[in-house]
């Protein structure tokens, strides 16, 4: 790297070190948000892995093996956790802030650049989108859902769905117009939560839907966090990883263009 | 050109437009260090669009403007860490505590956790807000958050201070407070920008102003350069009872030949004189007669009048 461009990086992660400082001392007197958010999660762990998963017992994969249907709904519920989590903060809470309380117009006239903004955002998505993470796959564990030790890297490939559903987030937020909005949003994640892979192999979709669940962000977070929990590693996880990253990136670059068009006027 | 540092900024022929409407259809001015600079206008004159310009928050689309010396396109980012701004609608942090709005600001600025929460604190104490640190942010009133916004805009030191409309919106005890933190920062030798629609305020507070109005700069000059040059030493202002727009617009036109110039307005007339006694014995003399007759000083309020034939504040009850 040459010594300019380590400069500039060195500029854009203190600067946007600096957002990250700005959304922690506005939400350290509101963590029980934070908390709620995990609990949410696990309780759909017991809900579907438990009450669902006594009834159905184990089930057959296409590749012929067969795991405990809670093991298999697990990961997939974890995928989604990671999701709701980043979800929230970047898009709801980067909504309220730009277009609602105003936060960013006072930040822009800093020398802080719109591309420091999005990436403090996406820093502290990943923190709170971790906290979730974490507490789920501790709780995975005590109830003796990891099955191997490559579950471990569950949480690594967590942190690619955390950032991909960053970039949609912020994405989402610079291009809502009004709180209704997220309704329709609030409809596709749970379209994604049901279809995208959660609760059946996608083989078992009829031909026509299989495409449209491909190309859900959802669908390959599971895939990734399921085959890894499981032990079942693959080339097309690096596919997966693939659309992730390229998801995080164009989100963080559309939402700069636009917090930059829109206040930058 | 090698750049002058005495000169902070410097714009020519600047524009801007969003779409068909030309906001700034350009201007052109000098801002020099340690002056106390206003741009005078009507609500929609433009100030507050030449403002973001030199704030580098706002893309100019025409002429040229030099910021400390640099180009705000390709260095907004570091122009941007040499000013203070306080914009007209604080866009102040609402999820944070009055002390946290100055602390978190100046991280943005890359100050030190330490070094901030001690300029913070004399900030605070500056702005007379210290027993109002823990507060949030929408617990104060008008007043306290346009000095907070002030406080805050000095939290990096800056070179030059940018405010907008410092004191719209304020009740008049406000005002006056925000007045005199704004000359003990005079005082203190920092360089100020700032726009207003208040003539008292501009005459007061600026050193050297221009007059914009319809995008355009129409005059400039120390608020005493242009009183002089636009207008007359004194003014008569006449009412006649009730009588309003279209009946004062008649009764004008009878005082042909008085003073140096006649103004109507909605409510009374303008009689420009160089000899407020002179102007009231030839009323007389044409037995003229007001219900009320009161002879001040020509203020900026009469060169704007004069220069563009419209009050500067219309929309104030």
């Amino acid at each position: 790297m040459s010594v300019i461009a380590y400069g500039a990086a060195r500029a854009s992660l203190k600067a946007s070190g600096a957002l990250l400082n700005r959304n922690w001392v506005a939400m350290r007197r509101a963590w029980i948000l934070i908390i709620s958010g995990a609990v949410e999660s696990l309780l759909f762990l017991f809900a579907f892995g438990f009450g669902v998963g006594s009834l159905v017992g184990d089930i057959t994969l296409p590749d012929g093996t067969t795991v405990s249907y809670t093991a298999y709904v697990a990961p997939a519920i974890l995928a989604n956790a990671a999701m709701m989590g980043v979800l929230a903060e970047t898009s709801i809470n980067v909504f309220a802030k730009f277009k609602w309380m105003k936060v960013y117009d006072g930040i822009l006239a800093t020398p802080l650049r719109p591309w420091d903004v999005a990436l403090g955002e996406v820093w502290w998505a990943l923190i709170r989108g971790g906290t979730y993470i974490g507490a789920f796959v501790v709780v995975m564990g005590l109830f003796g859902l990891l099955d191997s030790w490559w579950a471990l890297l569950a949480v690594p490939a967590c942190v690619f769905i955390a950032l991909a559903f960053a970039g949609i987030g912020l994405t989402l937020a610079t291009i809502f117009r009004d709180w209704p909005d997220f309704d329709w949003m609030n409809a596709v994640v749970f379209a994604m939560f049901l279809f995208g892979g959660t609760f059946t192999p996608v083989e078992a979709y009829p031909g026509f839907a299989q495409p449209i669940v491909y190309i859900m962000p959802l669908y390959h977070g599971i895939e990734l966090v399921r085959g890894l929990s499981l032990g079942q590693l693959g080339p097309m996880m690096l596919v997966h990883i693939a659309y992730l990253m390229a998801l995080c990136v164009a989100g963080m670059w559309i939402a700069q263009k636009r917090l930059a068009k829109a206040l930058y006027k | 050109m090698p750049h002058d540092e005495e000169i902070l900024v410097r714009a020519a022929d600047l524009r801007k437009s969003y779409g068909e409407h030309e906001a700034v259809r350009g201007v052109d001015f000098e801002i020099r260090r340690g002056e106390a600079f206003g741009f005078l206008g009507a609500n929609g004159a433009g100030k507050s669009t030449t403002m973001r310009m030199i704030g580098c928050v706002s893309q100019p689309t025409g002429g040229e403007l030099e910021v400390f010396g640099r180009d705000p396109h390709t260095q907004g980012a570091e122009i941007r860490a040499r000013l203070g701004v306080v914009p007209q609608d604080n866009t102040l942090d609402g999820m944070l505590t009055v002390f946290e709005n100055l602390v978190v600001y100046a991280g943005y600025f890359g100050i030190k956790k330490k070094a901030a929460k001690a300029k913070a604190a004399e900030l605070l104490e500056f702005v007379q807000l210290s027993s109002r640190a823990k507060d949030q942010v929408n617990e104060l009133s008008g007043g306290m958050q346009r000095r907070l916004a002030i406080a805050r805009s000095l939290i990096n030191e800056p070179e030059l201070v940018i405010l907008d409309e410092p004191t719209t919106g304020l009740d008049p005890q406000a005002r006056h407070l925000v007045w005199e933190r704004l000359f003990q920062l005079k005082h203190r030798g920092v360089s100020i920008l700032l726009t207003t629609h208040y003539m008292d305020e501009a005459e007061q507070l600026c050193d050297r102003l221009v007059v914009m109005d319809e995008g355009r700069i129409i005059a400039s000059g120390s608020p005493r350069e242009l009183i002089d040059t636009h207008v007359t030493k004194e003014v008569v202002e006449l009412r006649f009872g009730t009588a309003h727009t279209t009946e004062l617009a008649e009764l004008a036109l009878t005082l042909g030949g008085i003073g140096a110039q006649i103004e109507a307005l909605p409510d009374k007339i303008l009689v420009y004189t160089d000899d407020a006694d002179d102007t009231n014995a030839a009323l007389e003399a044409r037995d003229i007669n007001p219900t009320s007759v009161l002879a001040r000083r020509a203020t900026l309020e009469d060169v704007f009048l004069r220069l563009t034939g419209r009050a500067l504040v219309e929309d104030e009850a």
